[in-house]
C-alpha cells in the first residue's frame, strides 16, 4: 500500500496539516495499525522533494512549528495515475484495493471504473493461468488452479464491492 | 384418537384443495363438476323406480274401459266413456267423450267438472300443441272450446297428450269397445300396459352405463389433476416431519374435497336435471318432475359411496408411490403391459351378456344385473387395453419427422399416462357408438315395414257400416296428399243363417279396387267373383256353388246375431286367381261389384278404405285423420310405414349425442388442464428448443401428434369395443344387426373435436411457453 | 460504429421488462474465432444481452449487426432460421428432451435444418466423440450425469457448424472440475471450429477461459479491453 498516494489523495479535498492528515488517515484506513507521525512526516518531505505537494502556510506556537500541506497539479496526476492503474493481481491485496476505493469516493472519482479495471487486470491473470493449465502437467494444473482459487476470491470481494459501493460512499463522505 | 387424526388429516388435504391457487380451484372444479354429473345421473337412475310405479298409480287411477262383457246398468251413478284416441304426427293423443248420466257420475281424476259438448279441458302439453302453429291441423280434429286444463292427477306424463270433451247420445254406442259405461275410473283395464318394454329397460340401462362408466372414469382421472404438484406439496409436507401414512390421508382429503363438492353440484345438477327430465318425452314417456323422487336410503348411499369412491381411487393411485422428503419415487418398474388379464375384462363382458342373446324376441326380460355388469366390464376393457395398445404400437413407430419424433419418443417413455387421458374418450365414445347402433337397430324394428305392400296403398282407415262407403272414399278422394282410394266393403257370409259350418269373407268394391285384390279376366259391375288360391280359405270352393244360398253376416249364438242377409250364388259367377292385396296378403272368399250386393246387406259390411299418398306432402298422415275423423270420430287410421317414427328416435338420439358431447367436452377439459400442466414443466425445455431455432410450428404439432396418436388409437378401439358392444345388444333385443355407419363416424369425429380442440386451447398457452422468458434462471 | 470485422456487434441496445430496464443502451461485439465473456451480478441484464444478441427475443431500440445484417428488425421466422444455421445454444439446464436418446438430441438441430435421420446421427456421433460423450448415445438425459449433460447439450450446440456459439452459465448448475472439463472442451472444439463465443457467466473462472470479457451492470456494458 502506498502511503504517499493515500495522503496525497487525502489533500486533494483541501490542504491540511500534518497532523490532520495522520488522523483522517487513521480514521478512514489505519483501523488496526495507527499511522506514526514519523511516517508522516518523512512522506510529506519525500513528497514536497518531489513537487507533489507545497507548503501552504506556516504556523508558530508552542511546540513544533505546524506546516500545512496543499496538493500540486502533479500531485493530482499521480494520484489519478495510481488509481488508475491497477494493481498486480497478487493475494492480499484488499487493503490497499479498499484503500483506492475509499479515495476515490472522497475525491468524488468512479470508483467503480477501479474496481473493474482491477476485475479486468485479474482475469487477464486468470487467463494466464488457465492457459498454463491447460498445457501444463498435473503439477502446474494444481499450482495455477491454487492461485486462480485466491484470484477468484478477490474477484469475488470486487464484485461485492461494486454491488455496495452506493453504501460505501455514504459511509465514506459522512 | 386414530378419527381424530384421520379426520385431521383428511382436514388438512381438504384445506390444500381450496388454497392451491387458479390452478388447485381449476382442478377441484373440473373434479366437482365430474363428480356432479356422476352423482346426478345416479339420483335419476335411482329415481326411476319411484316414477314408474308413479306412472302406473295414475294410469291405474283413469282406468276407464274394462272390456268385459259385464254390462253396468244405467244409474245416476254412471258415466258414458267414447274412446277417441287419436295419433297427431307422430305422437298418441288420448281422447276421451264424456256424458255423465246422474248427478252422482264420477269425474275422471284431474277434472273437476265435466265438459259440456263441443268444450274440452286438455293437458298441458296438448294445450301448448294446439295454440302453438305446429298444432293447427290437430285444432281442426278436435275443435272444441278449451274450458280448462287435466291436473297432474289425471295424466300420466308432462308430456301426454290428452284431452276430455263431452259427449252426446253415446248410450247408443255403448258396446265396451268404443264407448263403456262405468261407475268407477280405477276399476278399468290399463291395458295397453304403460309397463315398460323390456328393451326399453335395456336401453335405459345402457344409457345409464354407458354414461356413467365415462364419468367414473374422469373422476379416477380428475382426483390424479395435478399430480406433480401435489406430489410436490406432499414432499414438503414429509420433510416438515409428516409421516407416509399422514401424507396419503391428506392426498385423500383433498381427493374428498373435490368430490364433496361434487356432491352440492351433483344435487343442483339432479334438480335442474329433473325439471328438464319433466319436459322431455322418451319413447312416448315422459314424466312429472315430482315423481322423480330418489329413495332417501339410495340417496344415501349414492352420498356416502361417492366421496368413499374418490377417497379409495386417490389411495389406490398412490400405492405405488413412495413419497419421500425430498421427492417422490415411483417404485412401480414400468412392467411390461400384459395382454391375457385386460382381455379378460371385455370377455367377461361378452360372456355375460352372451346368455340373453335373442330374447327380445319373446320379450323375455333382461336381467338388469348381468346386462349392467357386462355392459361396464366391456367398457372398462377398453380402459385396460388402451394402455397396452398404445404401448404396443408406440414402440413399433417408426419416426418421420421432428415433430412426429419428439411425439413418438414421448409417448414411448410415458405411453401409460397418455393412455390414461384419453381412457375417458374411448369409453365415452365406445358407448355412444353402441347405443347409437341399438337406438338405430331398435328404431328400424319398430318401424319394420309390415307384409304391406307399401308401393300400393300407405294407410288404412275403417269405416262404419253406417256411413256410405262411396261418399266416404269420395271424401278422401278430396283429401290433399291422397293420390288414390281403393274403398271396399268387408264383411262375411256363412251357410247358414246362425252358427253357420262353413263361412267365408265378402268383398265389395269396384272393378277397379277388386283388381287389386284379384286376377280378374274382366270385369263389370254386377259381377260376383269366386276366389281361387287365397291363403287360409278351404271354404269358398265348397260355397261357391251356383243355386245355393248363402247368408251374409251370419249370427251366432253367443255373440252378435247378425243381419243375416240371405244370397243365392248366382249362375253368372266367375272364377278369378287371388293376387297379393295392398295388405300383403292373398284373400280369399267372393268379390263382388257393388250392384252385385243385396241391398239389405250394405249395413252388414264395413268400409275399408285404403290409401295411396303423397309422402311428399307435409303431414299427408293427419289431413287423412283429419278427413277420417269427420267421417267416423272413433276410427283411428293405421300408417303401414312408420317412416314417421323416426322423428321421435331423432330426439332421442340427439339428446345422447347432446349428452356424448358433454361427457366429452368434460373429459376434454381434463385433457387441456393436465396438458397445460405437462407443458408447464417443459417450460425450460420449450424456450430452450426455440432458442436454438426449432419453429414453433414443429413444438405445436408434436404436442397435436403427442395427442392424436393416443386418441386416435383410443377411437379405433373404442369403435371395435362399440360396435362389438352393440353388435350383441342387438342380437339380444333380436334386431338384425346393421352398423350405423353415421353415427359411428360422427362419434369418433367428435372425439376427434375434442382433441383437436384441446390442441388448439393448449396452443396459446404452448407459445407463451415458449418465449424466451422461459430461459430466465433470475 | 461497428468495430472493423466484427462477426456480430450491438450499439446502444435497449430492452425493457415492465418497468425495469434490463438493457439500457448496451454495447457488445465479438470477431470470428472469439471468446468472449459476459460478466456481471445477477440480474444485471447479461442474459437479456445474450438473448438480443441470439435474436431470441428482439430488442426495443438499438441495432444488432450479424455479418452485415440487421437482426433487430428480422422477422421471428428470419431470425429463427438464424439460429438453426448460424447459432449454437448452450444453458444452465433443462435444455435436453428427455424423451428423445444422446445422439437424437445432438442430432435434433440437423433435423430442424432437413437433414435426414441417418446423416444427423452420423455427424451428432463424430461430435459426441468430440465432447467425449459418444458411448452415452443410447441414453436417455435422466440417466447420465449433469456434467455429461452439458457436453452433450455443447456437441448439439456444435453440431450445426455455427459460427456463433452462445453460451448461458453453461457450468452453473456443475461442480468446479467438472464445470472445467466442460469449459475445456467448450472452448477447444468451437475454437477447432472457428466459432466465437459469447460466454455468459458469473464466475471468474468460466471467464477466464474467454479472449476477453464485458461487464454488464444495470443494463450497461463495458468492454474492458476498450477501456485498458
Amino acid at each position: 500500500m502506498s502511503i504517499g498516494h493515500t495522503l496525497l489523495g487525502l489533500l486533494e479535498s483541501g490542504p491540511r496539516h500534518g497532523y490532520d492528515l495522520k488522523r483522517a488517515f487513521d480514521e478512514k484506513f489505519g483501523h488496526d495499525r495507527p499511522l506514526h507521525y514519523g511516517q508522516v512526516y518523512s512522506t510529506m518531505s519525500r513528497l514536497l522533494k518531489n513537487g507533489l505537494v507545497e507548503v501552504d502556510g506556516i504556523e508558530a506556537g508552542e511546540g513544533p512549528e505546524r506546516k500545512r500541506y496543499a496538493i500540486t497539479e502533479a500531485g493530482v496526476t499521480d494520484v489519478q495515475r495510481w488509481l488508475a492503474t491497477p494493481e498486480k493481481p497478487e493475494p492480499y491485496l484488499q487493503s490497499t484495493l479498499y484503500t483506492k476505493v475509499v479515495l476515490a469516493l472522497l475525491t468524488h472519482r468512479d470508483a467503480a471504473e477501479i474496481l473493474d479495471t482491477q476485475r479486468s487486470e485479474h482475469l487477464r491473470m486468470m487467463r494466464i493461468l488457465t492457459d498454463r493449465k491447460r498445457k501444463g502437467d498435473l503439477a502446474d494444473q494444481l499450482i495455477c488452479d491454487h492461485a486462480l482459487f485466491h484470484l477468484e476470491a478477490d474477484l469475488r470481494w470486487l464484485e461485492l464491492t461494486a454491488a455496495r459501493l452506493g453504501k460505501l460512499a455514504e459511509a465514506v463522505v459522512r | 384418537m386414530r378419527v381424530r387424526q384421520w379426520s385431521r388429516d383428511l382436514g388438512m388435504g381438504a384445506k390444500f384443495a381450496f388454497t392451491g391457487g387458479r390452478e388447485g380451484w381449476s382442478r377441484v372444479l373440473l373434479t366437482a363438476v365430474g363428480v356432479g354429473l356422476g352423482v346426478a345421473l345416479l339420483l335419476l337412475t335411482t329415481a326411476i323406480p319411484s316414477a314408474l310405479a308413479a306412472r302406473d298409480d295414475r294410469a291405474h287411477a283413469r282406468g276407464d274401459f274394462t272390456y268385459s262383457e259385464m254390462k253396468t246398468p244405467k244409474g245416476d251413478n254412471t258415466v258414458l266413456v267414447g274412446k277417441v284416441d287419436t295419433t297427431y304426427r307422430q305422437r298418441d293423443v288420448r281422447g276421451r267423450e264424456l256424458q255423465p248420466e246422474g248427478v252422482r257420475a264420477p269425474l275422471p281424476p284431474g277434472v273437476t267438472k265435466f265438459p259440456e259438448p263441443g268444450e274440452m279441458v286438455v293437458s298441458p302439453a296438448l294445450k301448448e300443441l294446439l295454440e302453438s302453429g305446429d298444432g293447427k291441423l290437430l285444432r281442426e280434429r278436435v275443435p272444441y272450446r278449451v274450458v280448462g286444463t287435466i291436473g297432474e292427477s289425471g295424466l300420466i306424463g308432462s308430456q301426454e297428450l290428452a284431452y276430455y270433451t263431452g259427449g252426446k247420445q253415446l248410450a247408443s254406442k255403448a258396446d265396451g269397445g268404443r264407448v263403456a259405461r262405468i261407475t268407477d275410473f280405477s276399476e278399468g283395464e290399463t291395458y295397453p300396459s304403460d309397463g315398460l318394454d323390456p328393451v326399453l329397460i335395456l336401453l335405459i340401462l345402457v344409457v345409464f352405463v354407458v354414461l356413467l362408466t365415462p364419468v367414473a372414469i374422469f373422476i379416477a382421472a380428475a382426483v390424479r389433476f395435478g399430480g406433480e404438484r401435489r406430489d410436490r406439496r406432499l414432499a414438503a409436507l414429509r420433510l416438515v416431519g409428516s409421516d407416509s401414512h399422514m401424507t396419503r390421508r391428506i392426498a385423500a382429503g383433498e381427493a374428498l374435497a373435490g368430490s364433496a363438492l361434487g356432491l352440492v353440484f351433483g344435487a343442483a345438477f339432479f334438480l335442474v336435471g329433473r325439471e328438464i327430465a319433466g319436459s322431455v318425452e322418451f319413447f312416448g314417456v315422459s314424466v312429472f318432475p315430482s315423481y322423480l323422487n330418489p329413495s332417501p336410503a339410495l340417496a344415501a348411499l349414492v352420498a356416502v359411496t361417492v366421496p368413499v369412491a374418490a377417497v379409495l381411487v386417490t389411495l389406490f393411485a398412490l400405492r405405488r408411490v413412495v413419497i419421500e422428503p425430498l421427492g417422490v419415487v415411483r417404485t412401480a418398474k414400468p412392467a411390461r403391459r400384459r395382454l391375457w388379464w385386460r382381455l379378460l375384462l371385455p370377455l367377461g363382458g361378452l360372456a355375460m351378456l352372451y346368455p340373453m342373446m335373442g330374447q327380445g324376441k319373446n320379450n323375455g326380460e333382461f336381467n338388469e344385473y348381468l346386462v349392467t355388469g357386462g355392459v361396464v366390464l366391456l367398457l372398462i376393457g377398453v380402459t385396460a387395453l388402451l394402455p397396452w395398445i398404445v404401448d404396443a404400437v408406440v414402440a413399433r413407430l417408426g419416426s418421420g419427422s421432428v415433430s412426429w419424433q419428439l411425439a413418438v419418443r414421448r409417448l414411448q417413455l410415458s405411453g401409460g399416462t397418455a393412455a390414461r387421458m384419453v381412457n375417458g374418450i374411448a369409453v365415452a365414445v365406445a358407448g355412444a357408438i353402441a347405443l347409437q347402433m341399438l337406438f338405430s337397430g331398435v328404431q328400424s324394428q319398430y318401424t319394420e315395414p309390415s307384409p304391406q305392400d307399401l308401393s300400393r296403398a300407405q294407410m288404412q282407415v275403417t269405416v262404419p257400416s253406417a256411413t256410405p262407403l262411396a261418399s266416404a272414399a269420395e271424401q278422401f278422394t278430396r283429401t290433399k296428399g291422397v293420390r288414390d282410394v281403393m274403398a271396399f266393403s268387408e264383411g262375411w257370409l256363412g251357410d247358414r243363417r246362425k252358427d253357420p259350418n262353413r263361412s267365408s269373407s265378402v268383398a265389395v268394391g269396384d272393378c277397379a279396387a277388386l283388381r287389386e285384390v284379384a286376377a280378374l279376366p274382366s270385369c263389370r259391375d254386377g259381377d260376383v267373383f269366386a276366389l281361387q288360391g287365397g291363403e287360409y280359405d278351404t271354404d269358398t270352393p265348397k260355397l261357391a256353388d251356383s243355386g245355393r244360398t248363402l247368408y251374409i253376416d251370419p249370427g251366432y249364438d253367443d255373440g252378435e246375431r247378425g243381419k243375416q242377409v240371405a244370397w243365392t250364388v248366382p249362375r253368372a259367377l266367375k272364377q278369378a286367381e287371388s293376387r297379393t292385396d295392398p295388405t300383403g296378403t292373398k284373400r280369399g272368399g267372393f268379390l263382388f261389384t257393388p250392384s252385385a250386393l243385396p241391398a239389405k246387406a250394405g249395413p252388414a259390411l264395413r268400409g275399408q278404405v285404403y290409401l295411396k299418398l303423397d309422402s311428399s306432402v307435409p303431414d299427408v298422415y293427419d289431413l287423412v285423420r283429419n278427413t277420417a275423423a269427420k267421417i267416423d270420430r272413433y276410427g283411428d287410421p293405421m300408417v303401414w310405414t312408420s317412416g314417421e317414427r323416426s322423428d321421435a328416435y331423432s330426439s332421442i338420439r340427439t339428446g345422447l349425442f347432446v349428452g356424448a358431447a358433454c361427457v366429452l367436452a368434460l373429459i376434454g377439459a381434463s385433457l387441456l388442464v393436465s396438458q397445460l400442466e405437462q407443458l408447464r414443466e417443459r417450460k425450460r425445455l420449450l424456450s430452450a428448443l426455440v432458442a436454438f431455432g426449432t419453429r414453433r410450428r414443429t413444438l405445436s404439432l408434436s404436442v397435436l401428434w403427442q395427442t392424436a396418436v393416443p386418441v386416435g388409437l383410443g377411437l379405433a378401439l373404442s369403435a371395435v369395443v362399440g360396435l362389438t358392444l352393440g353388435t350383441v345388444l342387438l342380437k339380444m333385443t333380436d334386431v338384425p344387426v346393421s352398423v350405423d355407419w353415421a353415427s359411428v363416424l360422427s362419434m369418433t369425429g367428435i372425439g376427434a373435436l375434442v382433441v383437436l380442440a384441446v390442441t388448439l386451447l393448449s396452443l396459446p398457452p404452448l407459445l407463451r411457453m415458449m418465449r424466451p422468458d422461459g430461459l430466465r434462471t433470475e | 460504429m461497428t468495430p472493423a470485422g466484427a462477426l456480430l456487434a450491438a450499439h446502444d441496445l435497449r430492452k425493457a421488462y415492465g418497468p425495469t430496464n434490463a438493457l439500457d443502451g448496451a454495447e457488445f461485439s465479438i470477431h470470428p474465432g472469439e471468446v468472449v465473456a459476459v460478466m456481471g451480478p445477477s440480474g444485471s441484464g447479461k442474459s437479456t444481452l445474450l438473448h438480443c444478441l441470439a435474436g431470441i427475443v428482439p430488442p426495443d431500440s438499438g441495432s444488432i449487426l450479424y455479418n452485415g445484417h440487421e437482426m433487430a428488425t428480422m422477422s421471428d421466422a428470419r431470425r429463427s432460421a438464424l439460429r438453426r444455421s448460424e447459432f449454437g445454444f448452450v444453458f444452465q439446464f433443462g435444455q435436453l428432451v428427455p424423451e428423445l436418446t444422446c445422439v437424437e438430441n445432438v442430432a435434433l438441430p440437423l433435423r430442424l435444418n432437413g437433414t435426414s435421420r441417418k446423416e444427423a446421427e452420423r455427424t451428432a456421433l463424430s461430435w459426441m466423440e468430440r465432447l467425449e460423450v459418444d458411448g452415452l448415445r443410447g441414453k436417455r438425459p435422466g440417466e447420465i450425469s449433469g456434467g455429461q449433460g452439458q457436453r452433450v447439450a455443447v456437441a448439439r450446440a456444435l453440431v450445426t457448424n455455427p459460427r456463433v456459439l452462445f453460451a448461458d452459465e453453461p457450468t452453473g448448475a456443475l461442480d468446479s472440475l467438472n464445470g472445467e472439463r466442460v469449459m475445456e472442451l467448450l472452448t477447444e472444439a468451437a475454437r477447432s471450429a472457428n466459432a466465437a463465443v459469447v460466454l455468459v457467466t458469473h464466475e471468474a473462472r468460466v471467464a477466464a477461459y474467454s479472449d476477453r470479457e464485458i461487464v454488464v451492470r444495470d443494463g450497461k456494458s463495458r468492454d474492458m479491453e476498450r477501456i485498458v
